[in-house]
């Protein structure tokens, strides 16, 4: 890449071939191309899903003429089954001598079909039950997907292998709403256009990952060096799935990550307070979440490279010390736009320190042969303490206000973070000797 | 399978799936290509001068929505004639009102990213006199008597922690002053008689009985309440539950509104109520299917508000005390509100 560019810019062109400015030897290894092939499903998956939940809301309002208040009244059930089918994709993906790519390729296939679905919904409860499809097969994906790029990638590499896939995947959301639009001004209101090109866009994502993902992820090439233990050939029991949070390690890891998640308030809490307590115009809140987005998709890659060298769980903790900031600044008396910008640049911050970096971390204590289950249940945990977060946050919300629930959660989120750096403390990034990870 | 019959099956794949993409939106584009030819059976529109003056008889404005040139402009017809001729003022406007020659137009602004929205407060000669950003999708507008106010309610999506949901944003407007309240979620707000707040207020349906008093719909905690509103004051005060979309009456004694009734199918679960603001006392009115709009006062008897029709909606008509029969006043129409 280097020379091609020097040697346009002619005479520094000799020097910069003659001396290169890193040796060879120490450029880091490429991304490997299964992670690259999952990036582009989930880019292109995104930029479907994203597409409808763009138009979502005005088809509902101007496409059907619906009140779509109250719409979403069953999150909380579906939050609940969303966690118990992740946990059943981890699972069920590490069964039958790694099933990652059927699974995840359902889960994909699955979100694939609710598309042409959408075209036939017409009232709010079919919708909300093509979308609570849509999200199952949302949940089923993730924990397959997640242990396919551990799998797939040299662990010294995984922080930046899975900042690449989250920041593909990011790019595609922000991409899907560009389409939609373009499409629904093409047509004028054509929202059955929208949801079949989201389809077609779909199961062209579905494509890429029957053709391009390897039905068998192969360790890299630098791992061939120190061959694995021979697999157990009996498949994972859920007793053993469940029995991983035996490992100190994954248990130590899951306990951090639902004990921030429980601390972590969620993006919409956050946006609102944003609005009410910095006084910002109405017309701007739909902007926001496009702030974080983008500051996700610049940073994942460096900081998943930064956790590489340094260490994931350091990372993973400043990552809820920069979220910790964020609050600060959203509690401070410092408003007007500068101070939701760098509200909004600190939310992204969190997200590329922890998203992907968290995966990473917990790839690098469960064996091979647990991937999918490892992964579903750290997911799982934070999620569900997200939730639970959610729930309680809106109550504190009624009880004190925004700000002081704010305020509250702030300094939980402080404890918490001191909690877990000496739970993370001293352990080591690999499990315990008697199996060699993935 | 090797590297090229894989791109090849991909190739051929984005091929197909692009046509059936492409074909969709050249289908789609075709079909709204057509709502811009005029309807064969549909009611006649020509364009003119619409006036929010004073004029001899009392009119009627709408959003036309019969298909033509003019459809999503706000026309006009005698209110005795509503079924006459149109006539089209150019102006269009997703949601409309009027009141004592101040209009209040809610617009989308098609940009080259995605769709924006604004409110504009419009002069007799429906001129733009100023305008807001507007944060979300136009769901409700209203002038108050005087004039002088102005309202109107969007709809806003957030992604919330468990996938999409709705909010609604509301904004008064003092068109003396162009001072502006763009969300009455901060408003103080006194529930049964005690401060309340609460992360998932929303505020919806505002209708004005004078320049500081209004009546409105909050929402929280999966329960909605008619609220008497203060603008001087920003004050939200619980009147009564179970009331979406309420429309005051014109002698300011009753409320007409969408009441969620138990037992119905949740696609359809409102019908169309009267509550009496002296006695508190409920009339169903006669209109027995789904309504899902903030009605109109005719006159101090008589209800009109839009029903899902061939051409979007129609407006229909029902007397308020919860007698006679519902009939359909006007086809292709929304956004009603009369003049004189």
């Amino acid at each position: 890449m280097y020379l091609a560019d020097s040697r346009s810019t002619g005479s520094r062109g000799t020097e910069a071939a003659v001396v290169p400015d890193t040796p060879p030897v120490r450029r880091p290894a490429a991304v490997p191309s299964t992670v690259l092939a999952l990036g582009a499903v989930s880019l292109i998956t995104d930029v479907s899903s994203e597409m409808v939940t763009a138009v979502l809301p005005l088809y509902v309002v101007a496409g059907l003429g619906l009140s779509p208040l109250g719409f979403g009244l069953l999150d909380g059930i579906n939050n609940g089954v969303g966690a118990l089918v992740r946990l059943a994709g981890g699972h069920l993906a590490d069964r039958g001598g790694r099933r990652h790519k059927v699974v995840a390729g359902l889960g994909y296939g699955l979100s694939a079909l609710c598309k042409p679905l959408l075209l036939l919904a017409h009232t709010l409860p079919v919708l909300s039950a093509v979308l609570a499809v849509d999200r199952t097969g949302k949940g089923l994906r993730t924990a397959p997907r997640d242990a396919m790029i551990s799998l797939a990638t040299e662990p010294a590499h995984r922080g930046r292998a899975f900042g690449v896939h989250r920041a593909m995947d990011t790019t595609g959301a922000l991409l899907g709403p560009l389409v939609a639009f373009a499409v629904l001004r093409a047509t004028v209101d054509g929202y059955d256009a929208v949801f079949a090109v989201s389809g077609c866009v779909a199961v062209l994502g579905v494509l890429v990952l029957v053709l391009f993902v390897p039905r068998r992820i192969d360790a890299p090439a630098d791992a061939v060096r120190r061959p694995p233990p021979p697999e157990p050939v009996r498949p994972p029991q859920l007793r053993e799935a469940i029995g991983l949070l035996r490992r100190p390690e994954l248990r130590r890891l899951t306990v951090c990550a639902a004990l921030l998640g429980l601390t972590t308030v969620s993006d919409s809490f956050l946006y609102l307070l944003l609005q009410r307590e910095g006084n910002l115009p109405a017309h701007l809140f739909p902007l926001l979440p496009l702030g974080t987005a983008a500051c996700f998709l610049l940073l994942a890659v460096p900081l998943g490279a930064l956790a590489d060298r340094v260490s994931r769980r350091l990372l993973f903790l400043a990552g809820h010390g920069v979220l910790l900031l964020g609050y600060g600044l959203v509690l401070s008396p410092w408003h007007g736009v500068p101070a939701v910008i760098a509200v909004l640049v600190l939310h992204g911050t969190f997200y590329a320190a922890t998203d992907g970096v968290l995966a990473a971390a917990t790839a690098a204590v469960v064996p091979a042969r647990h991937q999918g289950a490892g992964q579903a249940l750290v997911g799982t945990g934070q999620a569900l303490a997200r939730f639970a977060c959610s729930l309680a946050f809106g109550a504190a919300w009624s009880l004190w206000g925004g700000r002081t629930a704010l305020a509250v959660t702030a300094a939980a989120l402080a404890v918490s973070a001191v909690v877990a750096v000496f739970v993370l403390r001293g352990t080591a990034e690999t499990p315990t000797p008697d199996e060699v990870p993935a | 399978m090797t590297r090229t019959p894989r791109l090849v099956t991909l190739l051929v794949a984005v091929l197909l799936l692009g046509a059936v993409g492409t074909g969709s939106v050249l289908y789609a584009a075709h079909r709204s290509g057509m709502r811009d030819r005029q309807q064969a059976d549909g009611p006649t529109v020509r364009a003119g001068t619409v006036s929010l003056r004073p004029t001899a008889g009392r009119r009627l404005l709408v959003r036309n929505l019969a298909w033509g040139p003019h459809r999503d402009e706000i026309a006009t017809v005698p209110a005795d004639d509503p079924e006459g001729p149109r006539t089209a003022s150019g102006v269009k406007c997703l949601r409309f009102h009027a009141a004592a020659g101040t209009g209040i137009c809610l617009q989308a602004v098609h940009g080259a990213l995605e769709d924006t929205y604004r409110a504009v407060v419009l002069d007799a000669h429906l001129r733009e006199r100023h305008r807001f950003p507007a944060a979300g999708i136009p769901t409700r507008a209203r002038v108050s008597p005087s004039g002088h106010m102005v309202a109107w309610t969007v709809f806003v999506s957030g992604d919330s922690y468990a996938g999409p949901n709705f909010s609604t944003r509301t904004a008064v407007v003092d068109t003396r002053t162009w001072a502006i309240d763009d969300n009455l979620e901060t408003f103080h707000i006194v529930k049964d008689g005690r401060t309340y707040h609460a992360a998932d207020t929303n505020v919806w349906g505002v209708t004005f009985a004078d320049d500081n008093r209004f009546y409105a719909t909050l929402a929280t905690g999966g329960r909605t309440y008619l609220v008497r509103g203060d603008v001087t004051a920003r004050t939200l005060t619980t009147l009564h539950r179970n009331v979406e979309c309420p429309s005051l009456s014109p002698d300011g004694t009753r409320v007409a509104y969408k009441k969620r009734v138990k037992g119905l199918s949740p696609d359809a679960p409102w019908r169309l109520y009267v509550l009496d603001l002296r006695t508190m006392k409920e009339t169903a009115t006669a209109e027995s299917r789904d309504i899902d709009d903030q009605a109109l006062w005719a006159d101090d008897d008589t209800l009109v508000y839009a029903l899902p029709g061939d051409y979007g909606s129609d407006l229909w008509t029902v007397p308020a005390d919860g007698t006679g029969t519902a009939h359909r006043l006007m086809t292709s129409a929304v956004a009603p509100a009369y003049l004189g």
